[in-house]
Formats: structure tokens, C-alpha cells, sequence
């Protein structure tokens, strides 16, 4: 018999593939379709009507202010880190990596904890605060607070090793040619970093929509107010509205979708640069 | 435009990269650096451009200091050893980015911009390239872009990182008298940054040896041929053959060879005399040298001498007597250059 050392025979390969599209389709592709349809349960226009409760439209607002404000403050803040981190050796260096990458490995429930031991109504700044009339938990700002902690990695993480890889020759390059520092910032390191850029935000705005954990934990569940998408959608669930819960859940799921296609054209886009480069 | 050095130190962390530097450069000279990796000579010209820092000493560039005058004002050529061309940009537009980023009453008008850019791609004889980017070039068009975009902000200092290092030897020899041409066309004045003596002896006026941080010597490729100051030098330029001995009474007398003598100046005390294989001489007779080997190489002959543990080539034009494979001989050694052995330190 004809067969290279690392095949397996035909009928292990058909076993192995039907085994693994039969995962896929019961762990991933069921649960959107079960999203979708418990939505429609009632029709279109129920799902329609649901969204247009005044609860629902707060909560999908409240989810943009706070990705709106996260993300953005995310990318500047990780393109400094990874900047720095890429393009500097310093002492402690090792450390500031340890620490951007710190919210990976933290619980999200701790993430959001943190905020309450530090502003909460007990906590060491919150009756300061309080006092001074500035409410940060179960409120807005906890709420950005939060998720700016847990997604802060994505865009650094994202860079910190594109940056590294490209070296500092270009910006050299740009100085020696009389360019000024926002110059070689605007026209030479931004354009260098914008698909991996663009990768890490996207990933970071992916999150900061779909969090649920810390955010949970800053939020107060106050309903109109500083419910966000994902916490609506568990307290529609919990009240048996099953066509509210599923019908936010279905727009979360498309976010998840559409972020999903754009990841794919971006990473085939890399891939493509990255081979042209070699 | 004159460059001048003084004591330039520096230091990264516990290395030592220069080491009391100094050196002038006269206007349209074109020196090399010469010295192995971690000789300080990269840090050197970064340290001319702007790039670096030093810790102490300073650079005069056109007789004003160059003290706190960032790279962008310098108004210096720099071309890297990796060309470092803005990947995103096409070639014309890396080309005109130094005019670019001028602020813009400074700036000439579009038109004129890219006239002096077709006008530097056609000195650079790749004038049909301006619309590629540089992953679609090879990498001596790279290398020509590189240098055209140093150019284009009209500097009268160039500076060159390894120019030719990541190139094949074919395209490497034609772009160096390219090069060299290009520095007598346009008055530059340049220094080249190379670890390849060939290419220093080549294309420099001068050659400024580095080792450790430190100029061993400067002068003429030349000179520093024919009389190295220095057991280094000596080595570092060109193939040497080395013999250990004593030098007393005005003359060096080589251990494994008790009958040979060279008349020196050398101070007395242990010596070693270097000498290039073209320069040693075979003579007729018994003598402690083996011929182990020969081979012809056009003009010349190539006979691989043995002397006790030690073996070496020598070249001798065509036509000269040299002893048959297995035959003894004498060597003369008077072209020898001898220097005392505490000059002998690991490099």
C-alpha cells in the first residue's frame, strides 16, 4: 500500500472529519441557530417590538457609550504601551508586559471587584467621592472602568510584537530625513502598525460589547440605567421574556459574527503582507 | 563640508562601544571604518548622525558643534544597513519624503518635487521603478533607493551603515565603483561604515581602523597595507604570516628559524615579525622549510611551506624558483615587519 507515514487510513480520516463538523455544528453553529430562532418565535414583528422597549434602547445605548469610550481610550493607550515596550529597553520592562497582560489572567468577576474595594460606597475612595458628589460604582464610569480593565490587553498585546519585529530602522530612517516626531508617528509608525492596529481594536471593541462578568459585578442591575446588552439580556431571561433576552442576544451574535468576518479578511490580509515581505 | 571628532566616548551599560575618539575628515574625502563586529564603528556614525548620544566629546560637523542638534536638523545622509525604506510608500514617494516633511514654505511645489525625484531615480538608473514598492524591487534597487532618498534632501555628509552587506558579490562590486563615482560627481563627502577590507581598500581615500571603540589607525588604504602600525592592522588588512621571536641587537630572529635575521628597529625583547605571503622569499638550498603542496593560479604560484608545527602559503610570480613537493628550502624574510610581542593583545 501506498500511503506517507503521516496518513491515516481512509476511514479514520472520514471518522475524524465527520467527528469534528459534528462538534462544530452542536457547540457553535446550534446555539446560533437556537439564539436566532427563539427571537423570531413570535414573528419579526414581536423581535422588532422588543427592541423598541425604552429598557432595551438603554441598553444598547449604554453598551455603545461605554465601547465608544473604551475602545478608543484602549488603542491610544496600547499603541503608547506597545510602542514603548517595542521600541525601548528599560528596567522594569518585563514587568510592564507582566502587567498589561495581567487582565488575561485575572478573573473578570475580580476585574470588576477591584472597582468595588476601591470607589465603592466602603471602599477607600468611595465616600470621598460619594461626598463630592461623583458616583463611579453602579453607575457609567464603573461601568467604563471595568471594561476598559479587562479589554486594556488586546491592542498591546496586538503590537508589542508587530512593533518589535519591524524594529525602529523606518523611524530612524524618517529622523535622519528631518521628519519631526509626529511626523514619523503619523507618516511612517501608524501606517507600519494599521492592520495590526485595526486587528487589536476590533478584538477590543468585540469584548468590550460582550462583557458580562465585570461589568455585572460595577453595575447595580439599575434597569434603564446602567444595564449594558449582555446584562439585559440576563435580566430579560430571568423574567421569562424569552423573545427580549433572545432578540439582544441575536444582535450581540451578530457583532460576534461581523467582527468574526472582518478578523478573517484582516488576518488573510497580514498573511498576505507577511508572505510578500519574505 | 569638513567632519570633526573629538574624544567622543561612549558607553552602553558596562560595554564600552567608543573609546576617546577622534578623527578629521576633510571635505570631499570618502573614509571607510573599518573593524570587526562590536569594533564601535556602527555606533560611531550613529553617533555623527544623531542617532546616539555620546556620553562625552563632540562632533563638529562644517566647524559647528553638533552639541544638542537632533537627527532632523542635520541635514546628514544617513543610508542603513537594511535600507530601512518606508514599506508602505512607493519608491518615488519614499524618495520625496525627506522634502515632504519640510514645513511648507520650505516646500517646493508638487511639480517640482517630483521633477527632482524622476531627476535622482534617473541618476540612480532606476527611473522606470518609481511606482513600485520596495517588496517588489530587488535589493540592490533597494540599496539605490536608499541612497537616493538620502540624497534627496541635498546633504553634504553622507553616511553609510554596511552598504553592501546584504548583497551578493556580483551586484556588491558593481555598486561599489557606482558609488564612488557618485561621491566624485556630486562633492560629498562620505563615511562608509564596512567590516569587508576589500571594500575599504576599494573605494576609501582613507581607512579609519576601529577595535574596541578605539581608532587603531587611520591613513590611505595603501599605507596601511604596506606599513600597518600594528599587529592588528597588520592582520586585519589582508593575509599575514606570523612568526614569534626575539629581537636584540637591532635584529629579530625568529625562533623556529635560528639562521634567519631581519634588521628592525623594534625595541629589544620578544617580537613578532608579520609578513604577506607574497613577500616572503624562497632560496635554494637546505634549509628547515618543507614544501608540502603546489598549485599554479595564472600569474602566480602558490607553494604551501611547512616549518616545524607551522604552515603557510606562498605567492611567488610565475617564472620564480620554488622548491619541488618534498624538497627543503630557505626563507628570506627581510620584508618582515616586526613588532614587539606586548602589542600582541586579543583583539
Amino acid at each position: 500500500m501506498n500511503r506517507r507515514a503521516t496518513q491515516e487510513s481512509p476511514a479514520a480520516r472520514v471518522a475524524l472529519v465527520t467527528l469534528t463538523i459534528l462538534l462544530l455544528l452542536i457547540l457553535l453553529l446550534l446555539p446560533l441557530v437556537v439564539v436566532f430562532s427563539e427571537a423570531l418565535m413570535r414573528g419579526f414583528g414581536a423581535m422588532v417590538d422588543s427592541l423598541a422597549e425604552t429598557d432595551s434602547i438603554a441598553a444598547i445605548r449604554l453598551t455603545m457609550i461605554v465601547a465608544a469610550v473604551t475602545v478608543p481610550l484602549n488603542a491610544v493607550c496600547g499603541v503608547a504601551a506597545a510602542w514603548c515596550i517595542g521600541r525601548f529597553r528599560f528596567p522594569g520592562r518585563g514587568l510592564l508586559v507582566t502587567l498589561i497582560e495581567l487582565p488575561f489572567s485575572v478573573s473578570p468577576v475580580i476585574s470588576g471587584l477591584v472597582w468595588v474595594l476601591l470607589f465603592g460606597a466602603n471602599g477607600w475612595l468611595g465616600p470621598i467621592l460619594n461626598r463630592a458628589g461623583m458616583h463611579i460604582i453602579f453607575a457609567v464610569p464603573g461601568l467604563i472602568l471595568a471594561t476598559t480593565f479587562v479589554t486594556f490587553p488586546f491592542v498591546a498585546r496586538t503590537l508589542i510584537p508587530l512593533m518589535e519585529h519591524q524594529g525602529a530602522a523606518e523611524e530612524e530612517a524618517a529622523l535622519t530625513l528631518g521628519a519631526s516626531g509626529w511626523q514619523t508617528f503619523w507618516r511612517v509608525t501608524l501606517p507600519n502598525i494599521r492592520w495590526g492596529l485595526l486587528y487589536g481594536v476590533l478584538l477590543c471593541n468585540a469584548r468590550a460589547m460582550g462583557e458580562f462578568g465585570a461589568v455585572a459585578v460595577v453595575s447595580g442591575h439599575i434597569r434603564g440605567q446602567t444595564m449594558t446588552m449582555p446584562l439585559q439580556v440576563e435580566a430579560l431571561f430571568n423574567d421569562y421574556d424569552w423573545v427580549g433576552a433572545f432578540t439582544i442576544a441575536g444582535l450581540l451574535s451578530l457583532l460576534a459574527l461581523a467582527t468574526l468576518a472582518v478578523k478573517a479578511s484582516l488576518e488573510w490580509r497580514i498573511g498576505q503582507r507577511s508572505e510578500a515581505l519574505l | 563640508m569638513s567632519v570633526e571628532l573629538r574624544d567622543l566616548r561612549k558607553a552602553f551599560g558596562h560595554v564600552t562601544a567608543l573609546d576617546d575618539v577622534s578623527l578629521t575628515i576633510a571635505p570631499g574625502e570618502f573614509l571607510a571604518l573599518l573593524g570587526p563586529s562590536g569594533s564601535g564603528k556602527t555606533t560611531l556614525l550613529r553617533v555623527l548622525a544623531g542617532l546616539e548620544f555620546p556620553d562625552s566629546g563632540e562632533v563638529v560637523i562644517d566647524n559647528r558643534s553638533m552639541h544638542g542638534v537632533p537627527a532632523r536638523q542635520r541635514g546628514v545622509g544617513f543610508v542603513f544597513q537594511h535600507y530601512a525604506l518606508f514599506r508602505h510608500m512607493t519608491v518615488a514617494r519614499n524618495i520625496a519624503f525627506g522634502i515632504n516633511v519640510r514645513p511648507r514654505h520650505r516646500r517646493p511645489k508638487a511639480r517640482e518635487i517630483r521633477a527632482r525625484v524622476q531627476s535622482l531615480l534617473d541618476l540612480m538608473e532606476i527611473g522606470h521603478l518609481g511606482q513600485r514598492y520596495p517588496e517588489q524591487i530587488s535589493g540592490g534597487q533597494r540599496q539605490r533607493v536608499a541612497l537616493a532618498r538620502a540624497l534627496a534632501i541635498e546633504p553634504k555628509l553622507l553616511l553609510l551603515d554596511e552598504p553592501f552587506g546584504a548583497l551578493d558579490a556580483k551586484v556588491r562590486k558593481n555598486l561599489r565603483i557606482w558609488l564612488r563615482m557618485l561621491h566624485d560627481k556630486m562633492g560629498l563627502t562620505s563615511i562608509f561604515v564596512t567590516h569587508d577590507q576589500t571594500e575599504a581598500m576599494e573605494m576609501a581615500d582613507r581607512i579609519a581602523v576601529l577595535r574596541s571603540g578605539r581608532i587603531e589607525e587611520v591613513g590611505p588604504p595603501a599605507k596601511l597595507y604596506a606599513e600597518p602600525a600594528s599587529i592588528f592592522v597588520h592582520e586585519f588588512l589582508g593575509e599575514s604570516v606570523r612568526f614569534s621571536g626575539t629581537v636584540a641587537d637591532g635584529r629579530m630572529r625568529v625562533d623556529a628559524l635560528p639562521d634567519v635575521g631581519t634588521a628592525t628597529c623594534s625595541p629589544s625583547g620578544p617580537a613578532v615579525a608579520l609578513i604577506r605571503p607574497h613577500e616572503i622569499g624562497l632560496l635554494p638550498g637546505p634549509g628547515p622549510a618543507r614544501c608540502e603542496r603546489q598549485e599554479t593560479l595564472g600569474p602566480l604560484r602558490r607553494t604551501r611551506i611547512s616549518v616545524l608545527d607551522q604552515a603557510f602559503d606562498v605567492l611567488t610570480p610565475d617564472g620564480m624558483w620554488t622548491p619541488a613537493v618534498g624538497q627543503t628550502c630557505r626563507l628570506d624574510l627581510t620584508r618582515a615587519r616586526v613588532y614587539p610581542a606586548a602589542d600582541d593583545r586579543p583583539g
